[in-house]
């Protein structure tokens, strides 16, 4: 159990990690990275909502879906489960957790359609995992993107200061570095925790 | 066909029954937004400068709603836009007086002995890495790079050969340059006054004239000729107290270094 519990956080975070193995959540993590700060508010909210996520569509789909042998509509649920999620998430801590709230807030909203988000449910059923498996995959999930776009966002501030060719301005230094930095993260593949 | 019922079934209980929690939460969760807030935030100039002290635009107009702030912070509006949120809040306006961004450094690139050529980074703090603290013989001078050009949302800042200079006409005395500036060397103030010697020198006098042609040597001239007592030489350099001086020149016209600038 707790193998497996260990095996699935590393994964999700290092060798199978959301934006640099999957390709998922690609938009946010270039759109909210020119800053660390900003970085740091969508990880949490990514993370937050992932983990909220996984557990609920777990439920839904274990109870409901599977029993009436509707196993085919779970990315339309999910879908809704995510969209539903995340407004009411946002509408409850706007008024009980005001801190929480302006932290994360204007960052929620953006999440709603992160195919990440969509992506760690749809593999939690894939993979067949327990209710457990299914909530550290989401939240690891979360914590494998806010490594990835903090660690993006702190090499875009650096980039601020270097002397590039000028043809490489804005997006596609940006694209350039995004590469550069996934290639880092090849390193991590191919282990294997068994 | 039982399969599509089933499907049309739960996705629609499952559709109603988020809308309506989502209904629901709306109600509970509610959370009541001064209107006023929103009116405010319409007058403000809006260019997120920080001038006002506040995150941003929002956050002053939140601040003012919420009776926290004075309604004549925002620098970047001016008098008028004091006029128009003190309208809204239904408070009389007692507008500031408007201040301006003020380089103290004069040290353009033939005044200043250079000490050597920089080709890093183009920015001041990434220049002052190298020793010295600057490209130049004196370790107060403008780095000249232009952090309080990009920080200006106003272009009222520009560098102009190896020093930042302030167009007063644009300026509206946000203080986003005295914020960037890695040396401390903008200061900002107030708009009526016209004196003020555009130096940060605190070397002895014998030191500034080897490595600056303008630079204050702390003569103590002005100081003794200054009618209101309003300028002093402290720490080698002259300054103004600017709730003594009357504007009357004569010290920008006797400075045997012609540093202490007069705006007619």
């Amino acid at each position: 159990m707790l193998t497996s519990i260990v095996s699935i956080s590393l994964g999700a975070i290092l060798t199978n990690n959301f934006i640099f193995s999957q390709f998922l959540g690609c938009c946010p993590f270039l759109g909210c990275s020119s800053k660390v700060d900003t970085a740091t508010g969508m990880g949490l909210a990514v993370v937050f909502v992932m983990g909220l996520a996984s557990a609920i569509c777990w439920v839904i789909d274990t109870y409901i879906l599977v029993p009436l042998g509707l196993a085919f509509l779970e990315t339309l649920v999910f879908i809704l489960v995510i969209a539903a999620l995340v407004q009411f998430v946002e509408m409850f801590l706007k008024k009980s957790v005001p801190s929480l709230y302006s932290a994360l807030g204007i960052y929620l909203p953006l999440i709603t359609t992160n195919c990440a988000v969509l992506g760690v449910v749809l593999l939690n059923v894939q993979n067949n995992y327990n209710f457990l498996e299914a909530v550290v995959y989401g939240i690891t999930g979360g914590l494998g993107f806010m490594l990835a776009i903090v660690l993006f966002a702190s090499v875009r501030e650096r980039i601020q200061f270097a002397d590039y060719p000028e043809n490489f301005e804005g997006f596609s230094i940006c694209l350039i570095s995004a590469g550069l930095v996934a290639l880092a993260f090849m390193g991590f593949s191919g282990m294997k925790i068994v | 066909m039982t399969t599509i019922l089933l499907s049309i079934v739960v996705l629609g209980v499952l559709g109603a029954l988020f809308g309506a929690i989502l209904a629901f939460a709306a109600k509970i969760f509610h959370v009541e937004v001064d209107p006023r807030e929103s009116a405010v935030r319409e007058c403000l100039a809006g260019a997120n400068c920080g001038g006002c002290g506040y995150p941003g635009c929002d956050g002053y107009a939140k601040a003012v709603a919420a009776g926290e702030a004075p309604c004549n912070k925002c620098v970047a509006g001016g008098a008028e836009t004091a006029a128009k949120v003190a309208e809204i809040m239904g408070v009389a306006n007692d507008a500031a007086e408007k201040e301006v961004a003020f380089v103290t450094c004069s040290g353009a690139h033939d005044i200043a002995e250079p000490r050597f050529n920089y080709s890093g980074p183009q920015d001041c703090r990434a220049a002052m890495l190298f020793g010295g603290k600057s490209s130049k013989w004196c370790t107060f001078a403008c780095v000249g790079l232009g952090n309080c050009a990009r920080a200006c949302q106003f272009d009222a800042m520009h560098v102009e050969n190896g020093v930042a200079k302030v167009d007063r006409y644009k300026c509206v005395g946000c203080g986003a340059c005295v914020e960037a500036c890695p040396k401390n060397i903008v200061k900002l103030i107030p708009e009526s006054q016209k004196i003020m010697p555009a130096c940060s020198s605190k070397d002895k006098g014998a030191q500034v004239m080897k490595i600056c042609k303008v630079g204050c040597i702390g003569c103590m001239k002005c100081q003794r000729e200054c009618p209101a007592d309003a300028i002093v030489v402290k720490d080698n350099l002259a300054q103004v107290d600017t709730s003594k001086c009357i504007q009357c020149g004569h010290c920008a016209d006797i400075c045997p270094r012609h540093i202490i600038n007069y705006f007619g």
